[in-house]
């Protein structure tokens, strides 16, 4: 058999697992394998810093539901990326993150760009390896996307050595992975689907509590099923819009620390939980000790230490959400006809939503945040992939943006990653180039990866960047209003460039926004030009995120406005 | 609770260094831990002692699962269990002492390993009730040093299933 290199096994590994991109940033350890890179079809997107480059790889993930792969160098280039893998491992999203490394004889001596890589990401990846033999490269490779892609997903870095990449051996790449300590149980007990099913034919206030694993499994299908065959209604965690279309009439929006008033009712008076594919985060259960204290919780998850870690699970189902689901709906049509009516309980609900509707006063003649996302909304009717960065933009945007379709809002809801929504929509429109993609930040966000517009100008990806300028960290400023009596401190970003020419200067295209007449236009505009657009939209400062759980309450114990 | 984890390992580089660093960042505490291989070569024993309520014991063994690395994690508590640890011990040897310590150590069915004109070093292997319970004894004589293994635990009988 013929020999090859390290860096060619690389190459031939990466093409077995159908890899079509690499996100990264080169670097002397691994000249080798870009040098083999040169003549390979894999696409290589140069970003200007290593963390956009996992987080693009991560933004095509979500979007494509394939693996994202990064691709970076040693030391700073390895410890760059390691909030881009974090913020992947919050999320459960599937990612390769391959660094290069000093040569395996000068591990452990400080050597130049040497960083312990797989010491420091040990505890925010699913699982890492350090390749210390040419002969173990493509059966780690194999395990590596086996393990991102299966069971609850997740980030896995993999540690190269640059003399591995030159040393030659025979390639063979293993056509099975077996690892006996990893065997996720994708069918749920039958026992316990049973139990659900009961419950579910007894209950009077059900609610289904849909998270990300809904998207993560291909389950919205199967989740829209059971919510119409026992007329559920639905609510989801941030991680979860688009798993179930948002104008449905069972749709009662988002839960928790910003939901709508209705959501978090319904919550609070259901007595029955169905959450699928959801962890029950802070943001989401608010108090503890007060989350749904009249409902029986069901529980359907591929992890098994997701299940009580926060909330005392009544029926657990440790399964893949869409085989669960499958289940389950189809023992729900055999007694579809002795399922209760729920008209009561969707009345209740419906009154809830029309007496606190999500809402935003225009009195004060500025221009609204909510008011622009609804027209970001209206002119790509819902079809659109959103990313978001994080904080005030980010809430406005999962309120006011009705989400039809699964992998279309990709933002950061475990790690809170400021900076994830540009390089995130980098990766999403390779993913997805048929699509509109909008950046949806803020000011401060925008400005912590503002460098990938030359990647993207570079690579002609027309991404529209809305920038929902308040020049200050408005989340934290929101929180400095109503909990620290206005005392307003390191918030204020009144150093800001002009976002306009900044754009120019990169060749992209600047536009301003200060009056809400201009909204239509300018965005109608932008999204028919095919090139990168930033939108500086000067919005009203101390417009606030609304309702507000204050952390550590009770979901009831609503801020309206 | 004291609660008693075996828990069965990839006798890979690295593996210690996730399981023990799985309890310093989800803040479970490890009262002892000590690690060997078993008679297949590629597998290594891990006994971890920890303490928490069932809710933390639950994570605790749940998370151990989650890592790849980790091929079968038993709470032994659970069960009919025995558990070993072993100490060696210290102490200062003057002749006032001398028939103390040799009566102690007699009745912990110790032994003294090591004899020289300051001191003596005891062996002694029991649970860990017992080792603190000679540790105890010995202590007002004088204790130089100690070196205790950790415990190491196993099921009794044969596992039904």
């Amino acid at each position: 058999m013929k020999k090859c290199n390290g860096a060619e096994i690389f190459i031939e590994s990466i093409l077995k697992e159908g890899v079509e991109y690499i996100f990264g940033l080169p670097g002397a350890v691994l000249c080798e394998l870009y040098d083999k890179l040169y003549d390979s079809p894999v696409k290589f997107i140069l970003t200007r810093h290593e963390q956009a480059a996992a987080h693009a790889a991560d933004g095509y993930a979500r979007a494509s539901g394939k693996v994202g792969v990064c691709l970076v160098t040693s030391g700073p280039g390895a410890t760059n990326i390691v909030t881009g893998v974090a913020t992947a491992f919050m999320d459960s999203i599937p990612m390769v993150a391959f660094t290069g490394q000093v040569p395996t004889n000068m591990i452990g001596d400080d050597a130049f760009q040497e960083a312990d890589i797989v010491g420091v990401t040990r505890t925010i990846t699913k699982h890492n390896y350090l390749v210390n033999d040419v002969a173990e490269l493509s059966k780690v490779i194999r395990e590596s996307f086996y393990i991102a892609s299966t069971g609850r997903p997740g980030p896995v870095v993999v540690d190269l050595p640059k003399d591995v990449m030159s040393a030659m051996t025979e390639f063979k790449y293993p056509s099975k992975v077996e690892i006996r300590g990893y065997n996720p149980n994708i069918h749920g007990h039958p026992g316990q689907i049973d139990r659900v099913l009961k419950e579910i034919a007894n209950s009077k206030k059900p609610l289904l509590y849909a998270g990300g694993g809904v998207i993560l499994s291909g389950a919205s299908k199967e989740l829209l099923e059971l919510a119409e065959i026992a007329e559920i209604p639905v609510v989801n965690t941030l991680m979860g819009l688009g798993g179930f279309p948002g104008t449905h009439k069972l749709f009662i929006g988002m839960l928790g620390m910003h939901g709508p008033f209705c959501a978090n009712m319904a919550t609070n008076h259901a007595d029955l939980i169905i959450a699928v594919g959801a962890r029950f985060d802070d943001r989401v259960t608010g108090r503890v000790d007060k989350f749904a204290p009249e409902a029986k919780i069901v529980h359907i998850d591929i992890d098994p230490s997701t299940i009580s870690k926060n909330i005392k699970v009544d029926i657990p189902i440790v399964g893949d959400a869409r085989e669960v689901l499958k289940e389950l709906n189809k023992k729900l049509r055999e007694i579809e006809k002795e399922l209760p009516d729920r008209k009561k309980w969707l009345e209740e609900i419906n009154e809830w939503h029309s007496t606190h509707p999500l809402s935003y006063s225009k009195t004060n003649g500025l221009l609204k945040p909510q008011f622009v996302i609804e027209k970001l909304y209206e002119h790509t009717k819902g079809k659109a992939i959103i990313c978001t960065d994080v904080g005030q933009h980010q809430m406005w945007s999962a309120q006011f943006y009705k989400f039809e379709e699964p992998r279309s809002f990709l933002s950061s809801g475990g790690l809170g990653t400021m900076g994830f929504g540009l390089p995130a929509s980098i990766g999403a429109k390779l993913a997805q180039p048929q699509k509109t993609v909008i950046n949806i930040t803020g000011d401060g966000s925008f400005q912590m990866n503002l460098q990938e517009l030359a990647t993207a100008v570079q690579n002609e990806l027309p991404i529209k960047i809305a920038i929902l300028n308040n020049c200050s960290y408005g989340m934290v400023r929101q929180w400095q209003s109503l909990f620290y009596k206005g005392r307003y401190y390191a918030t204020d970003l009144h150093g800001n460039p002009d976002f306009v020419k900044l754009a120019e200067s990169f060749g992209a295209v600047g536009m301003r926004v200060t009056k809400e007449g201009e909204v239509d236009d300018t965005i109608k505009q932008a999204l028919n030009m095919p090139k990168t657009v930033v939108i500086d939209f000067r919005i009203d400062r101390d417009e606030k995120v609304y309702p507000m759980v204050p952390a550590g309450s009770p979901l009831k114990d609503m801020i309206i406005d | 609770m004291k609660h008693t984890i075996s828990v069965m390992v990839e006798n890979k580089f690295g593996v210690l260094a996730r399981v023990s660093g799985l309890f310093s960042s989800r803040g479970f505490n490890i009262e002892s831990l000590s690690v060997g291989e078993t008679t297949d070569s590629t597998v290594s024993r891990m006994t971890i002692v920890t303490r928490g309520d069932d809710q933390i014991i639950e994570q605790v063994i749940k998370q151990l699962r989650r890592l790849i690395d980790v091929i079968k994690v038993t709470d032994l508590t659970e069960d009919n269990f025995v558990e070993r640890e072993m100490v060696l011990i210290k102490v200062n040897s003057d002749s006032k002492s001398k028939s103390e310590v040799l009566e102690i150590v007699n009745v912990f069915r110790g032994k003294i390993i090591d004899l020289s004109p300051r001191s003596y070093i005891i062996e002694v292997t029991g649970d860990s009730e017992k080792i603190d319970a000679i540790l105890g004894l010995l202590k007002p004589i004088g204790i130089k040093e100690i070196a205790r293994t950790g415990s190491v635990a196993m099921s009794r009988g044969v596992k039904k299933g």
